[in-house]
């Protein structure tokens, strides 16, 4: 991988490439540094898939608050704080035990960044890309599930400017944990659709290895 | 155009092989982090929109594209806006006043984000319900239409309103058309390769044509 490197090796021409980039823009007074700091610094620690997870386990635990989320997306999440780029035109859609949702871009790598951040590497790779639409059911069983035949799958591909997030089915046993608990469950996996919410007794073996 | 990016359905691509999501880091170079925030910072300053962008990093030849990683496309459609723009020769003229946000400026602009959402101009054409097909080959400039769905028959199951319409504002020409989601049948898509799926997609008005029933 790119970033076991060893750092004593001359660097790349990428690298070369993007230094020189930076600083013509920098010379050119085209970007302001501070401003390209802001930008990581957003992405890295404050917009993330823990957005995403705060709004499914509040949707879990508060039947008001999983109606407006369904009903008004976009205003459900603004009215947490959670509004921006990639995230202006939001839809939920709901796992349930007769359809599951899986989102995919096949043009690009749209994803509901207010909600979970940047896409990863393999939300954007050309294999995820390609498949998703077309073998569903193999791509899901490459990510270790499995779901009953009698279960639709729905795709989504974001071809717009509309943002989807699953909202995957609350795990059994959970329906008196409160949310902060319930948070712990929701992967950002499950909110793109490729796995479904952590069982409960992933909350309890994280305690035991605590 | 149908060019590299257009991936919906093709084969021989591969495993997906994904990184477990606990262990997965945001960048893995620092030049990946550095053209992200690049392509963010010099989007702000308003000489282009993002469908351009998206443009700019579709017209390769997929052989590129599909051999190169994600940022390094960003990093060829960032070369080819500046180049196309000429945005450094403009900047060295110092003739124009572009607005360079500071790092409060580029904190707001992210927060706002930019809605796509339109008042309507004209009635909207379909309604939920209604089965539409999506003629062929759309065109050779920036469309999100893609391949696989070209030729298909759907059903309309949601209507978003009016919005921005990517394929002119691809042009910088920025007017709003109807926004349907259109689902299709993965039978009719993948013909006997569907897994029992139906696919949903964000489909403009003017790619659809009603159905002959």
């Amino acid at each position: 991988m790119p970033h076991d490197h060893d750092h004593t090796e001359p660097p790349s021409d990428l690298e070369l490439r993007v230094k020189a980039l930076e600083s013509l823009l920098l010379e050119k007074g085209l970007v302001n540094p501070d401003a390209l700091n802001t930008i990581i610094e957003t992405y890295e620690h404050k917009v993330g898939p823990r957005n995403g997870a705060h709004v499914v386990a509040k949707a879990w635990s508060d039947p008001d608050f999983k109606q407006a989320l369904l009903t008004d997306p976009t205003s459900a999440v603004a009215d947490l704080g959670y509004m921006g780029r990639q995230g202006e035109h939001l839809t939920v859609v709901e796992n349930t035990p007769s359809v599951h949702n899986l989102v995919v871009c096949t043009l690009c790598s749209c994803y509901p960044w207010t909600m979970l951040g940047l896409p990863p590497v393999w939300y954007k790779s050309a294999p995820y890309r390609a498949r998703a639409v077309s073998e569903p059911r193999s791509v899901l069983a490459e990510f270790g599930t499995e779901l009953p035949e009698s279960t639709d799958i729905q795709v989504w591909d974001s071809t717009s400017e509309m943002r989807y997030l699953v909202l995957p089915m609350q795990p059994a046993g959970t329906e008196d944990w409160n949310e902060a608990q319930l948070q712990a469950l929701v992967s950002r996996n499950s909110m793109i659709g490729v796995e479904l919410a952590k069982p409960a007794s992933a909350a309890a073996q994280r305690d035991d290895e605590s | 155009m149908i060019g590299g990016h257009d991936l919906g359905g093709k084969h021989g691509l591969g495993p997906i092989n994904p990184e477990p999501e606990s262990e997965e880091p945001l960048f893995h170079a620092e030049w990946e982090r550095r053209v992200f925030a690049l392509t963010l910072a010099t989007g702000m300053l308003g000489q282009w929109n993002i469908d351009e962008s998206r443009h700019a990093r579709e017209r390769q030849h997929p052989v590129d594209y599909l051999k190169q990683s994600y940022y390094e496309n960003w990093l060829v459609g960032l070369e080819k806006l500046l180049d196309e723009k000429h945005l450094l020769e403009r900047a060295a003229q110092q003739q124009e006043n572009l607005r360079v946000p500071d790092a409060e400026g580029a904190e707001k602009i992210l927060a706002s984000g930019g809605p796509t959402l339109m008042p309507d101009t004209a009635p909207a054409r379909f309604a939920i319900g209604d089965r539409v097909t999506v003629p062929k080959r759309q065109g050779s400039g920036h469309t999100r239409v893609p391949a696989y769905v070209q030729g298909a028959l759907g059903e309309v199951v949601d209507h978003y309103g009016t919005h921005v319409f990517a394929d002119a504002n691809a042009r910088g020409d920025r007017r709003g058309e109807h926004l349907y989601s259109v689902r299709f049948d993965g039978e009719s898509l993948w013909g006997n390769e569907s897994q029992g799926q139906s696919v949903s997609i964000d489909l403009w008005e003017p790619y659809l044509e009603a159905a002959a029933i």
